[in-house]
C-alpha cells in the first residue's frame, strides 16, 4: 500500500471516530467503547477493501458488512454517512424518536446497513447464510462479520463458525474485534475465551492475528483474504475499546457512557487536529 | 394491605432492589446462587457477585447459562438466573423448557427492562412476548412487577417454588405502590381501588397507568376497580370472575403483546366463566423500536389515556 492510501485511510479513520461523538453528543450517551475500537478495520474495509456502490446500496454483486456486536451501530452509520450513503447530518438523529440510527443495526431503517443484529451472536450464522446465498447464486461478493470478543461467548458463534469452515465458504471473513473487554469487564475476568486465533485456525480457518488499530497491517491482513480457496478466513484483530480518544480508552467502564456536549467538542477538536495535521 | 400510592415514583430503582435483595438472599441461604449473562453491572450485583461463590458470570451465552442453572438446581442450589428480556426468554427458551421444566429442576428466571422499558436498547432487546412464552410453559409461574417492595416479596416467595419462576422487570425507578415491608402474596390479584363501573386488571408499569386513568375517569362519573394482577399465572381467577360479575366491563393493561399475555390469560378465564364485554391495552401484534420510554409508551398505546378510552368502549358495550 503506497503512503498516499495510507494517508487516505489513517484521515478516513478519524472521520469515523469524529461521526461517532457526533452521534454520541447529539443523544448524550451510547455505545463508544465497541464503536470507537472498530474505527480503523471499517476504515480500510469501505475505504478500499470492500466493493460497494454506495448510489446503489442494495447491487447484489457487492461484498457486504454485517456487524455482529450490532451495539457498534454508531461506527457504521459514521462510515456509511462519510461514504455518501445519506445525508451526514442525519445520523445526529441517533436514538431519537423516528430515527432510522437506533442503537442497534437494523437494515430496514438504515440505507447501507446489510444486515439487523443486537441479539449478540446471530450475526454470524446470518453472515454464513450471505456467503453462502452469494456462492450458490454465482456472485463474486465476500461477506464481512466483525464479531465481539465478549460475543464470542455466545455457542452460536462457534457453530456459525464449525459450519463456514465445514462448507467452505472462503468468502466468509470473520474480523474478530478482541479489544479484551465486554459489558462487565475484562473477558478473562467474566469467561476467558483464551487464545483466540488458536481457536480460529483449530476451527478450520485461515488465521491471522493483527493489531486492529493498525491500518496498514489491517490492509494486508484484508488483501490475503483475496484468495479464496478452500478456508473461511479470520482476522483477530488486537485492539484496544476507546481506540483513538485517551479519555475513552482510560476509562474501566467505557462499554456505554453517558457524555456531555462540552467534553465531545474537545475530542472532537483534538480528532479535528489530528486530521488536519495530514495536510491536504 | 397497605398502600401508599400517590402517583409519586419510589426514590429506588429496580435495579437497586434486585442488587441488594439477591445478596440478601444469597447471604441468609447458602443453597442460593445467582448467575448472570454479563449483565451484573446493569442490575447492580457486580459488587458483591463478581467476587462471590454465589455469583456465576456465564458470560453472554443465555442457553448455556440456563442449562448450567438447571444443573445446579438438580445439585440442591435454588438458581436465580438474569438477563435481558428477550435473552431471558427467546435466547434461552428452549434449555429452560426442557432442562429446568420438563426435567423438573426449579429455577428463577429474571428477565429486566421489559417491552418499551428497554427504551434505547430498540427493538431487538424489546420483549413483548416473553409473558406468551412463559405463560406456556407447563408449571410456571409468571410476574410482571409493579413496584419496588411487590419485587422484594416476590424474590423472596420464589425461592423455595417448584417449576420455573419468570420475573420480568424494570430497571429504572417506577410508582410507589406498596408500604414498605409489605408481603404481596403470589397469585392474588390485589384490589387497589373499587368503583362499580368496570374493572381494569393491569400488570408492571400499566399498574401505574390505570390508576391515573381511575382518577381521569372519577372526574366523568365513571367509578373504576383497578386490580393488580401481578401474577399472570397461575391467574387468580376468583378474582377475575368476581369483578366481572360485579361491573359487567373488564379492560387489561400491560406492556406486553396482546397476543398471550393478560389480556389472553383474564379471556380465557371469562369465555368459560362470565362472558362479559373485555377491552385491552397492550402492543399490537408488532415488533418494538428505539426511542425514549415516553414516546414509546404512546407510539404503543400505553399511557393513562388509552385506557381511559379503552374502559368508556368497554362500558359502552355493556348490555
Ligand atoms: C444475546 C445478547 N446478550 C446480551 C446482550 C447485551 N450486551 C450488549 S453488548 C454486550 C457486551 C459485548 O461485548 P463485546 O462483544 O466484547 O463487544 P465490545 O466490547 O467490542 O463492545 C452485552 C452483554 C446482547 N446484546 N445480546
Amino acid at each position: 500500500m503506497d503512503d498516499k492510501t495510507k494517508k487516505e485511510l489513517e484521515k478516513l479513520a478519524l472521520q469515523i471516530r469524529m461521526g461517532v461523538v457526533e452521534e454520541i453528543k447529539a443523544r448524550g450517551f451510547g455505545h463508544i467503547g465497541g464503536s470507537l475500537s472498530i474505527c480503523d478495520a471499517l476504515a480500510v474495509l469501505y475505504g478500499r477493501e470492500m466493493k460497494i456502490d454506495p448510489k446503489n446500496p442494495q447491487w447484489p454483486e457487492r461484498d457486504k458488512l454485517v456487524c455482529s456486536k450490532g451495539h457498534a451501530g454508531p461506527a457504521i452509520y459514521s462510515v456509511l454517512a462519510v461514504k455518501g450513503y445519506f445525508p451526514y447530518e442525519e445520523i445526529k438523529t441517533l436514538n431519537q424518536p423516528g430515527t432510522n440510527f437506533p442503537s442497534h443495526c437494523d437494515k430496514k431503517k438504515t440505507i447501507g446497513v446489510d444486515m439487523t443484529t443486537g441479539s449478540l451472536g446471530q450475526g454470524t450464522s446470518l453472515a454464513a447464510g450471505m456467503a453462502l446465498g452469494d456462492r450458490l447464486k454465482g456472485r463474486d461478493s465476500r461477506v464481512f462479520v466483525i464479531v465481539g470478543d465478549g460475543e464470542s461467548n455466545e455457542g452460536q458463534v462457534w457453530e456459525a463458525f464449525l459450519f463456514a469452515a465445514a462448507k467452505k465458504l472462503s468468502n466468509y471473513v470473520v474480523l474478530l474485534d478482541n479489544n479484551k473487554k465486554q459489558l462487565d469487564g475484562y473477558v478473562k475476568d467474566v469467561l476467558d475465551t483464551g487464545d483466540l486465533a488458536a481457536k480460529m485456525k483449530a476451527f478450520g480457518f485461515d488465521t491471522q492475528a493483527v493489531d486492529g488499530n493498525d491500518i496498514e497491517a489491517m490492509a494486508q491482513a484484508l488483501e490475503r483474504t483475496r484468495q479464496g480457496g478452500e478456508k473461511p478466513y479470520a482476522i483477530v484483530m488486537d485492539t484496544v475499546k476507546g481506540k483513538g480518544i485517551p479519555d475513552v480508552e482510560q476509562t474501566m467502564a467505557n462499554h456505554s457512557m453517558n457524555i456531555d456536549a462540552e467534553q465531545c467538542d474537545k475530542w472532537l477538536a483534538d480528532l479535528q487536529k489530528a486530521y488536519a495535521a495530514f495536510g491536504e | 394491605m397497605k398502600i401508599v400510592y400517590n402517583g409519586e415514583k419510589d426514590s429506588r430503582a429496580f435495579k437497586d432492589i434486585l442488587g441488594t435483595q439477591l445478596q440478601a438472599l444469597a447471604e441468609e441461604d447458602p443453597d442460593v446462587i445467582y448467575l448472570d449473562a454479563d449483565l451484573m453491572s446493569c442490575i447492580g450485583t457486580a459488587k458483591w457477585a463478581m467476587d462471590s461463590n454465589q455469583g456465576i458470570n456465564c458470560g453472554i451465552a443465555e442457553a448455556n447459562m440456563a442449562g448450567v442453572a438447571a444443573g445446579l438446581s438438580a445439585s440442591g442450589f435454588k438458581p436465580y438466573i438474569h438477563s435481558f428480556g428477550p435473552f431471558a426468554s427467546r435466547r434461552c427458551y428452549d434449555q429452560v423448557y426442557l432442562s429446568a421444566g420438563y426435567a423438573g429442576n426449579p429455577i428463577t428466571v429474571i428477565g429486566s427492562d421489559p417491552g418499551v422499558c428497554a427504551a434505547f436498547n430498540g427493538g431487538t432487546h424489546m420483549p413483548f412476548e416473553d409473558m406468551a412464552l412463559y405463560r406456556a410453559m407447563p408449571g410456571s409461574t409468571v410476574l410482571d412487577i409493579a413496584d419496588c417492595n411487590q419485587l422484594i416479596s416476590v424474590l423472596k416467595q420464589v425461592k423455595d417454588m417448584d417449576g420455573v419462576k419468570y420475573i420480568r422487570v424494570g430497571r429504572k425507578n417506577c410508582a410507589k405502590i406498596y408500604a414498605d415491608g409489605e408481603e404481596v402474596p403470589i397469585g392474588k390479584g390485589v384490589t387497589l381501588r373499587e368503583g362499580k363501573d368496570a374493572v381494569v386488571f393491569a400488570t408492571g408499569i400499566l399498574l401505574h397507568e390505570a390508576l391515573q386513568a381511575a382518577e381521569t375517569l372519577a372526574k366523568e362519573g365513571i367509578e373504576i376497580t383497578v386490580v393488580d394482577m401481578f401474577t399472570v399465572k397461575p391467574l387468580d381467577a376468583a378474582c377475575v370472575l368476581q369483578y366481572a360479575r360485579e361491573t359487567g366491563a373488564v379492560v387489561t393493561a400491560e406492556n406486553h403483546n396482546k397476543i398471550g399475555g393478560l389480556y389472553s390469560a383474564v379471556c380465557e378465564v371469562l369465555a368459560s366463566g362470565e362472558p362479559v364485554p373485555v377491552e385491552y391495552v397492550a402492543v399490537e401484534d408488532v415488533f418494538g423500536e428505539v426511542g425514549p420510554q415516553d414516546y414509546l409508551q404512546k407510539q404503543f398505546g400505553l399511557t393513562a389515556e388509552h385506557i381511559v378510552e379503552k374502559v368508556k368502549a368497554a362500558v359502552a358495550r355493556k348490555k
